[in-house]
């Protein structure tokens, strides 16, 4: 049933449409807010974590480069022989397990004047100390020339070197703690030299390559120059610098960003890795080199826990939606269920049949009410079409009835004209269409000896069957009183007394009867109530002036008048009842008689047949469609003078 | 070639007839060559680097040995003491070193123009050779001083030489005020630094009237004399090489930081790419349309009038004594 189907289809999408966007907004809101909150404790963590670090770094450098200046001063403070400078050297590095090798190299012709260049050294390895002669180890450029003497002789002032591969020493990756040392005997102070401190780069990176966080998260080192000390990337360590990685990229931000750290300045930022990750990374100085450390956060990592969070809610909003569904499902199946079976049977109703079942109301609900309310209907529906047919059935029968009826009432009425077709003296013609199957109106016209013919009009109060009866009785009467009396107001006064008798329906007729002399054309005529005649003349048209009687029925011992006209031959009666006048048009407007006197101007004269059915016609087209009220009954004489004598 | 050698050959040469090219490269001994480079492995050396790995000497006959070059290693004294056969040199150098009596011929000038810079910061007010007067300046030992000296003598200047490492560390730290630099090579450090291209004052010696012609490849004049077949050999593989790299710079960038590697460097691919492109701007860029390996005779003659002038060397060969070159002499 599509009906069915489209509430249960309504209904989930509807609710789980909503209930889907309700809970999206909501798990988007909480995605973009626990985002934020993370990042703002991110920032304070990763400056945790790099601040920590970069002061474990920075410890270990001030501690070494505290050892270079106490070696220094007490160079500076007295002459070492060799001997003495041999052990000041290794109990420095004996006592100092964070320096890699110390060493002391002196000016040109500083130590001696003999030598130009002096230089001792000791490093670790393999466990001992291992002593070199930088003047001989320095074979190809003198350590004269190297950035570890050269730089802080220059400038006056420690220096840590720029990481390097310690060629003329300890054949290993290092960043020297450089210390000049004076002669201040003189007076005025003189370069000797300089002492050097070590570090191994790897001992001290391992520090920061240790670090771990998050799963690919780590911390890296820069020199001073920006070049990579410490790096997952093990093959840019020591071969690239922070600025050729943004010359890789073409990234201008990542090179102001090295800038910045090389500035000694210290940031949060977030910024995308050559592999299209973004990252969060912390950088901040290590101010004893001038060197920067920083701690990386991987985006997608920290917002790992977000992200399965939000999954996971995904997932049960998701498995909650379906359930949702479902229970809609059931409540709107549960719902159409019992409406489905209503409408199987109510289906079998609308085809007639009642007698079917209704499905038990299972519920007090709503659908309950309806399977009641169908019950009654159906009950009553029964009942009804019982009555109807047993009404129609009788109905059915009064109907072929009254056809018959009407079949009689038509034989009753005289029908075929010319009537006489060999009296010559006058011309009669009649009409009457019922208005419903059979009427109360009538008309006769019969001889009541050679030369005098009664004619008559009646109307019976009233239409259809009891109309018809007492039309039948009153025309009964009405010929054969007519017949035996001769004289319309004795016809009329007879009539009227017989009826009046047994009339308890107190019904009633008027009739306007009349009789035509044939050899002199003089008309006798008294009317019981009924529409005054039209005398149609060759002068002129009119109503006839009548003294009219009371209506035929209700009263006995009414007295009528009897008056009398002469007709000129070819002056013409025409009889009517109020059908005729009184017609309706849709507008509920009476025909009227003036215009009926104005019909009978137009009307051709030649011809009474032709004259009934014109005024026949002009009622019907004022009437334009709307029903018949009344019977509509004309009846029309026109005296054509005495025949001569055969 | 002996007999034997030769019926053998034959024999090699029908039973192979399909990789007969090969098999004569093959067959036909190698002649042992070395070169001293002026430093040690960089893409400024990338075409030797490139014909050696790519086999371009192999296949003229040689079979070369690129030497450890850079401090200590002087690739006249290398030349005259027979530890090298080839060497590579500054024009002012090699003149030099004529001059002292060591007969070094131009085989091929690589680079023909001068790429030395003078670089200061421009915030030290330094912006043109005059403002240098009593400055420190970074110069580097040996014949790489000779143009700057030369400039500075000629434009009456007194500088405060200082000597300059292989870094620029120095200058980076503010121990000198003005630092040597090579356009394909220092200059491209200090950018690497974290230093802009705008917060430098970069002076070029060639824009100073001093278009030094650099790097050549030489040999004795007795190499020369002996077996100009190896010295035409030796120059067509090594420009051969050249244009390998340059047609394609990615695989001759990773030739030359596997040998960078090798030799312990660090080996910075974006430096070296730098350099690279660098090498080819000075090589076959620019107003000079000569083609590679060209040294103009114009050019020879200013530096020689020039070093003669300052002093630094008593005369100079004629051109054609000194640059000896493969077809000239056909």
């Amino acid at each position: 049933m599509p009906e069915s189907k489209s509430i249960v289809t309504r209904l989930i999408l509807v609710i789980t449409l909503f209930c889907a966007t309700i809970f999206a907004g909501t798990l988007g809101y909480n995605y973009t807010r626990s985002r934020a909150i993370l990042e703002h404790e991110l920032e304070a963590n990763a400056r945790n974590q790099a601040l920590s670090l970069a002061n474990r770094v920075e410890r270990e450098l001030v501690s070494v480069s505290k050892v270079a200046e106490g070696v220094a001063r007490s160079l500076e403070t007295s002459k070492h022989t060799e001997a003495e400078l041999c052990g000041l050297l290794r109990s420095t590095l004996a006592a100092n397990p964070g320096i890699y090798g110390s060493g002391v190299a002196y000016e040109p012709y500083a130590f001696s004047r003999v030598e130009r260049l002096y230089g001792r050294y000791y490093h670790r390895e393999d466990g001992k100390s291992n002593l070199i002669r930088l003047e001989d180890s320095y074979k190809e450029l003198p350590y004269l020339y190297w950035d570890w003497y050269q730089i802080p002789r220059e400038l006056g002032k420690s220096e840590w070197s720029e990481p390097y591969f310690g060629e003329g020493g300890g054949k290993i990756l290092m960043s020297t703690c450089s210390i000049p040392f004076y002669d201040t005997t003189a007076g005025d102070k003189h370069l000797r030299g300089v002492v050097a401190a070590d570090i191994s780069l790897e001992s001290l990176t391992e520090l920061i390559s240790s670090v771990r966080i998050l799963k690919t998260g780590y911390a890296a080192l820069y020199s001073r120059n920006g070049m990579i000390l410490s790096h997952p990337q093990k093959e840019a360590v020591m071969n690239e610098t922070f600025f050729n990685i943004a010359e890789s990229r073409h990234d201008t931000t990542l090179r102001e960003l090295g800038k910045k750290m090389v500035r000694g300045e210290s940031g949060f930022v977030l910024y995308t890795s050559p592999d299209g990750a973004r990252n969060w990374m912390y950088y901040t100085p290590i101010r004893t080199t001038g060197w920067t450390l920083s701690v990386v956060f991987p985006e997608n990592e920290l917002l790992e826990n977000v992200r399965n969070l939000s999954m996971t809610m995904a997932a049960m909003g998701f498995g909650g939606l379906i359930m949702l569904s479902l229970a809609v499902v059931y409540i709107a199946r549960s719902i159409t269920r019992p409406l489905r079976s209503l409408v199987a049977v109510t289906e079998i109703m609308a085809s007639g049949n009642f007698d079917v079942e209704l499905p038990r109301a299972r519920s007090n609900d709503e659908v309950g009410t309806l399977t009641n309310s169908f019950q009654a209907m159906a009950t009553s529906l029964k009942e009804y079409v019982r009555n109807l047919t047993e009404t129609t059935a009788a109905k059915e029968r009064i109907e072929s009835e009254l056809n018959l009826a009407t079949d009689i009432q038509a034989s009753l009425l005289p029908r075929i004209f010319p009537p006489f077709p060999n009296r010559k003296e006058f011309e009669i013609y009649a009409s009457m269409d019922p208005a419903k199957e059979v009427g109360g109106d009538f008309y006769d016209y019969f001889f009541i000896d050679d030369h005098k013919i009664c004619f008559l009009i009646a109307d019976v109060a009233d239409k259809g069957v009891p109309a018809a009866l007492y039309m039948m009785v009153a025309k009964t009467l009405l010929k054969s009183e007519g017949q035996r009396l001769g004289k319309p107001e004795l016809i009329l006064s007879c009539v009227n007394n017989i009826l009046a008798a047994d009339n308890d329906s107190c019904m009633f007729a008027t009739v306007f009867c009349a009789t035509l002399d044939t050899r002199s054309g003089e008309v006798h005529f008294a009317s019981a109530g009924h529409n005054p005649p039209l005398l149609m003349t060759s002068q002129e048209i009119r109503y006839l002036a009548v003294r009219n009687g009371v209506v035929l029925g209700p009263m006995p011992d009414a007295v009528y008048n009897s008056e009398t006209i002469l007709l000129e031959p070819g002056d013409t009666l025409f009889l009517y009842t109020d059908g005729v006048s009184e017609a309706k048009n849709p507008e509920q407007q009476l025909y009227g008689e003036a215009r009926l006197l104005q019909a009978l101007h137009e009307a051709p004269n030649e011809n009474l047949s032709d004259l009934i059915r014109h005024i026949r016609s002009e009622v019907q087209r004022y009437a334009n469609g709307a029903p018949q009220s009344d019977d509509i009954t004309m009846l029309a004489i026109t005296y054509r003078g005495s025949a001569p004598e055969d | 070639m002996p007999l034997q050698s030769l019926i053998f050959l034959c024999f090699l040469l029908l039973a192979t007839i399909p990789s007969c090219m090969i098999s004569v490269a093959q067959a036909a001994p190698q002649k042992k060559a070395s070169l001293l480079p002026l430093w040690s492995p960089q893409a400024q050396f990338a075409g030797y680097y490139v014909a050696l790995d790519k086999g371009m000497y192999a296949r003229h006959g040689m079979d070369l040995t690129i030497r450890k070059g850079g401090p200590g290693h002087s690739p006249a004294e290398s030349l005259q003491n027979g530890e090298a056969d080839f060497a590579i040199m500054w024009l002012t150098t090699a003149l030099h070193h004529r001059s002292a009596g060591t007969k070094l011929v131009n085989i091929f000038q690589v680079i023909p123009k001068s790429s030395m810079m003078l670089v200061s910061r421009k915030s030290s007010g330094i912006r043109k050779i005059e403002d240098m007067q009593g400055k420190k300046v970074g110069l580097w030992r040996g014949d790489l001083s000779i143009p700057p000296h030369t400039l500075f003598a000629k434009r009456g200047i007194k500088v405060q030489e200082i000597p300059q490492s292989g870094t620029v560390n120095l200058f980076l730290r503010g121990g000198v005020d003005v630092t040597s630099a090579m356009w394909y090579n220092e200059y491209h450090v200090l950018l690497s630094s974290g230093v802009d291209p705008n917060q430098l004052n970069a002076v070029f010696l060639q824009d100073e009237g001093m278009n030094f012609p650099e790097d050549g490849l030489y040999a004795l004049e007795a190499t020369v004399n002996k077996d100009p077949a190896l010295v035409a050999a030796f120059v067509d593989a090594s420009r051969e090489g050249w244009q390998y790299a340059f047609a394609h710079p990615e695989e001759a960038l990773d030739i030359v930081i596997r040998y960078m590697r090798q030799a312990q460097l660090p080996a910075n691919r974006m430096h070296q790419k730098w350099m690279l492109e660098r090498m080819r701007d000075l090589m076959i860029g620019g107003r000079n349309q000569a083609p590679i390996g060209t040294l103009a005779r114009q050019d020879y003659e200013t530096v020689g009038k020039a070093m003669q002038h300052e002093g630094v060397i008593s005369n100079y060969p004629d051109y054609a004594t000194f640059t000896w070159r493969d077809n000239a002499g056909k």
